[in-house]
């Protein structure tokens, strides 16, 4: 793809300017992620570069957003919320999910594209209508547990946010782990079937190595979908279940403090570790797959 | 045959289900398996195992996902239709109403306005009666404040039956009078159909079930004499005994009550009956009946509330709203409303969803097209360098593809402002005035840009997948042909590329079209998504019926988008990451 020896000079102005747009396009993409870091540690608790930032000046610089993140009550109350919800739910999705993948993947299945369709469907359903649906019905769901079963009001209003995230992870379990499966070699199966081992033996000593990879993507997706999720938990979950996103939605609506781009950055981070991670999977698989038998 | 062989050769392993049709298809006798049935029925039983067992696997999610995401939405389907609200609160009102012919000129009877004061009492007395305002101020504005008054006025003529009763016969005055007298003593009958309504009516008025004991039974006796009194007192008593936990013997009746019983004791034939009459207080009942008191004029009471209970329109209102079902709902999403006479155009002030709709559509195409835009150049660039530098240029795209969503919109938000470092960027170089910065916040464009780059990776990433199996010879063997870059991209690269523009178009589409939280934070007023509507008439307004149609009609149209995605693309090429 690099430039011929023999190209034109309109082709050569060409190939310049499409490189030129592309890179355009690509700061387009990345510059917003990358303004929010220096913008962190900005010393006034301006949005924007304040002239000693712009000197280089270590005066314009400091670490007191992030300290505000760490000390401030509502936000570490909101991010403790974060980290119960996402990995109960994950946790949920990951388990119905990877058992219904494996029994999705057998070769007979009745209604497999009906039973398809449902479980994808959160993922199809836009969020807002999601969270309407379920504000209507989790409040009689609520209702009901409090009133008839005697739970506890915050114990109901965490079990609801969870089962909602939960839903909402399934699809990409779903469909990160029968991707694995398309590549998973039936006769490994027989082959233990055949040396005595049970079902149960089977799937854990033989299918689930082969498949862990699909499943850990899937997990991850699913604790990302739970952790930057910010509507259904608004819609069902009342304050005390305030999560970050939502801790950040209302910063930015209302009171705007600089320490949501403290916390973006350090979310900004999470995701690089969660792309890496995803990607190393990946290739793990792949090279798997490349060894396994035909 | 031909199957036969290809099931014996294929990839994937023999299944069950190949053996039966290699069976089938055997000629000669049956074959037998090793324990002697016959082949066929010991290998359908080996599917069927198989099946049941996948179903098994697949049994607990179903359920998951059934009842925790798909009977959601059905409720909301359900409620976008739902109108139980009138009738509930309401139920003589409305059973009276429905005789009354709406398109006359005459006002409801008398029976209408009784009906109305108990019914309207009850609510008031449950704090019911605003919510039903607020449900028929949707509707026809003004009548919020109707009912709220009426709420507080309806005790007062209540109060004054009261002290005419206890002028007449001072046992009037004590509430053990009413306890005895209503109350089914050892053995006597009890009215159990009136009980069972009455606890139904409380039951729906209080929202829960209500958990306490009550010591009190509607004699049916008493309640054949005295029916509108007896329901009234029974329906206390379910309040007081149930909900409040009280003792209903020892706790003051409400006031209409008092009013109810001035209806029974002066009904035509009521002195006939009361000579039959057996029960308790019977003499009491007859000083009320021979003092000469006259029937209550509900009509004149409402009058006095407000004029607007005299007022035809409300009626006709209440009438129009009082069907179990409502199609109003889905009238006052397409900016219609219902009327007496059937549907109509909203007045013009208040048409305002149906442009919100196509604002909704053509904010989306344009996010679409300016996806399309900056995508094709991208995912070209990527699929045509070599697998190394691709990589790398690929961290670029997927890493706000990973980043969260509320962390690129506070991005979006610090860079458009207008002390935002855009804003700041072209000062510094000139372009624009210090005074005179960009507005690019709050507003439609705001939103376009901030979606825009939320949505481009989903774009990209289809186009990039397509893009990187077209085979590059066609496009050399075109230009060998003489035909000139632009011909060679034209005709034979870019029909190639279609199918990634269709897969990534569709996907940004549905993605944009349900978006609430970028146009919420970036859009202000001008730049709002028909979901942000959705979600104010479900925190802000409470109009949980509007809220749910417009839900629906969203819900449609993504439904739609999404099967003509599945035609094209298909269900199971959905691919992440």
């Amino acid at each position: 793809m690099s430039l011929p020896i023999y190209a034109t000079f309109g082709e050569r102005v060409w190939y310049y300017t499409f490189r030129v747009i592309c890179a355009l396009i690509f700061i387009f993409l990345i510059t917003p992620i990358l303004v929010v870091i220096p913008l962190s540690f900005n010393a006034e608790n301006f949005f924007t570069f304040t002239p000693e930032m712009l000197r280089l000046d270590p005066d314009g610089y400091s670490l007191k957003h992030y300290v505000d993140f760490f000390t401030n009550n509502e936000w570490q109350r909101s991010f403790k919320n974060s980290l119960i919800i996402a990995p109960i739910a994950t946790i949920i999705s990951v388990s119905l999910g990877t058992l219904a993948a494996v029994g999705l993947s057998q070769s007979h299945v009745p209604f497999r594209r009906a039973i398809m369709a449902i479980l994808i469907s959160p993922m199809i359903v836009p969020l807002i209508i999601s969270a309407t649906g379920m504000f209507f019905f989790y409040s009689k769901i609520g209702n009901f547990m409090e009133n008839s079963m005697g739970l506890d009001k915050n114990l109901v209003g965490y079990i609801k946010v969870i089962l909602a995230h939960a839903v909402l992870g399934i699809p990409f379990v779903i469909i990160t782990v029968t991707a694995t499966l398309v590549g998973f070699d039936r006769s490994l199966t027989r082959a233990a079937a055949n040396m005595g081992a049970n079902p149960l033996t089977t799937f854990f000593k033989v299918q689930m190595p082969l498949i862990l990879p699909g499943v850990i993507s899937g997990g991850l997706f699913a604790f990302i979908t739970s952790f930057d999720e910010v509507v259904v938990v608004l819609f069902v979950g009342s304050a005390s279940q305030k999560t970050l996103p939502w801790q950040m939605f209302t910063g930015l609506r209302e009171q705007i403090s600089p320490t949501i781009l403290a916390v973006a950055t350090i979310l900004v981070g999470l995701s690089i570790l969660l792309l890496t991670t995803v990607e190393l999977l990946r290739r793990r698989s792949e090279r798997l797959r490349g060894m396994s038998p035909g | 045959m031909s199957d036969v062989t290809d099931a014996t050769t294929a990839k994937r392993g023999p299944t069950p289900d190949d053996a039966l049709r290699i069976a089938d298809s055997g000629d000669g006798g049956p074959v037998l398996a090793a324990d002697g049935t016959p082949l066929k029925r010991s290998l359908s039983r080996a599917l069927r195992v198989q099946k049941m067992r996948a179903l098994a696997l697949i049994a607990p999610l179903l359920v998951f996902v059934l009842i925790s995401f798909i009977v959601p939405i059905g409720d909301m389907l359900f409620r976008s239709v739902e109108n139980r609200m009138v009738g509930d609160t309401l139920p003589y009102t409305v059973e009276e109403l429905s005789k009354w012919d709406g398109a006359s000129d005459a006002l409801p009877p008398e029976a209408v306005y009784r009906d109305l004061y108990f019914d309207l009492f009850l609510a008031a007395e449950m704090k019911r009666h605003t919510r039903l305002g607020s449900r028929l101020n949707y509707e026809s504005s003004g009548m919020s404040s109707l009912f709220r008054q009426a709420g507080r006025k309806l005790d007062d003529p209540g109060d004054e039956a009261q002290e005419a009763l206890e002028a007449i016969d001072e046992r009037w005055g004590e509430r053990e009078t009413y306890f005895e007298l209503f109350n089914a003593a050892e053995g006597a009958e009890i009215d159990n159909d009136l009980l069972k309504a009455q606890k139904k009516r409380i039951r729906y008025l209080s929202d829960t079930v209500p958990t306490g004991e009550m010591d009190f039974s509607p004699s049916a006796e008493v309640s054949a004499l005295l029916p509108l009194a007896a329901r009234v007192y029974t329906s206390f008593a379910v309040i007081t005994g149930m909900v409040d936990n009280k003792v209903v013997a020892k706790t003051k009746p409400m006031e209409s009550l008092y009013l109810a019983l001035v209806q029974d004791v002066t009904r035509p034939g009521f002195a006939d009956d009361l000579a039959a009459y057996n029960g308790p207080q019977k003499d009491a009942l007859a000083a009320l009946a021979n003092s000469g008191l006259t029937a209550p004029d509900y009509t004149a009471i409402f009058e006095e509330v407000d004029r607007d209970w005299v007022n035809l329109d409300t009626w006709r209102v209440i009438q129009t709203h009082s069907g179990t079902f409502t199609s109003g709902y889905f009238l006052n999403a397409v900016d219609m409303q219902k009327t007496p006479e059937g549907p109509a155009v909203q007045p013009e002030n208040k048409r305002v969803l149906i442009q919100l709709f196509i604002r909704t559509l053509i904010m989306s195409l344009t996010i679409m097209g300016a996806c399309i835009l900056l995508a094709y150049p991208v995912a070209w660039l990527l699929s045509n360098l070599p697998a190394r530098k691709a990589n790398v240029l690929m961290i670029l795209v997927l890493l706000p593809f990973w980043t969260s969503l509320l962390v690129r919109t506070s991005a979006w938000k610090v860079m458009l402002q207008q002390q935002g470092v855009i804003n700041d960027v072209l000062v510094w170089i000139g372009l624009v005035a210090d005074n005179d910065r960009l507005v690019m916040i709050n507003n439609q464009f705001g939103t376009i840009t901030a979606m825009t780059h939320i949505l481009l990776p989903f774009m990209i990433l289809p186009m990039y997948s397509v893009m990187s199996t077209i085979n590059p010879s066609y496009v050399r063997a075109a230009k060998s042909l003489g035909a000139t870059n632009w011909t060679a991209f034209w005709r034979v690269y870019f029909p190639q590329s279609i199918p990634g523009i269709g897969a990534g178009s569709i996907l940004v589409f549905i993605l944009s079209i349900g978006y609430y939280i970028t146009p919420e934070i970036v859009g202000g007023t001008k730049g709002v998504f028909i979901s942000n509507r959705i979600a104010y008439h479900i925190s802000s307004s409470l109009n949980w019926g509007l809220a749910a149609a417009l839900g629906t009609i969203l819900l449609a149209v993504v439904l739609l988008l999404y099967w003509c995605y599945d035609k094209i693309v298909g269900i199971d090429n959905v691919k992440l990451g």
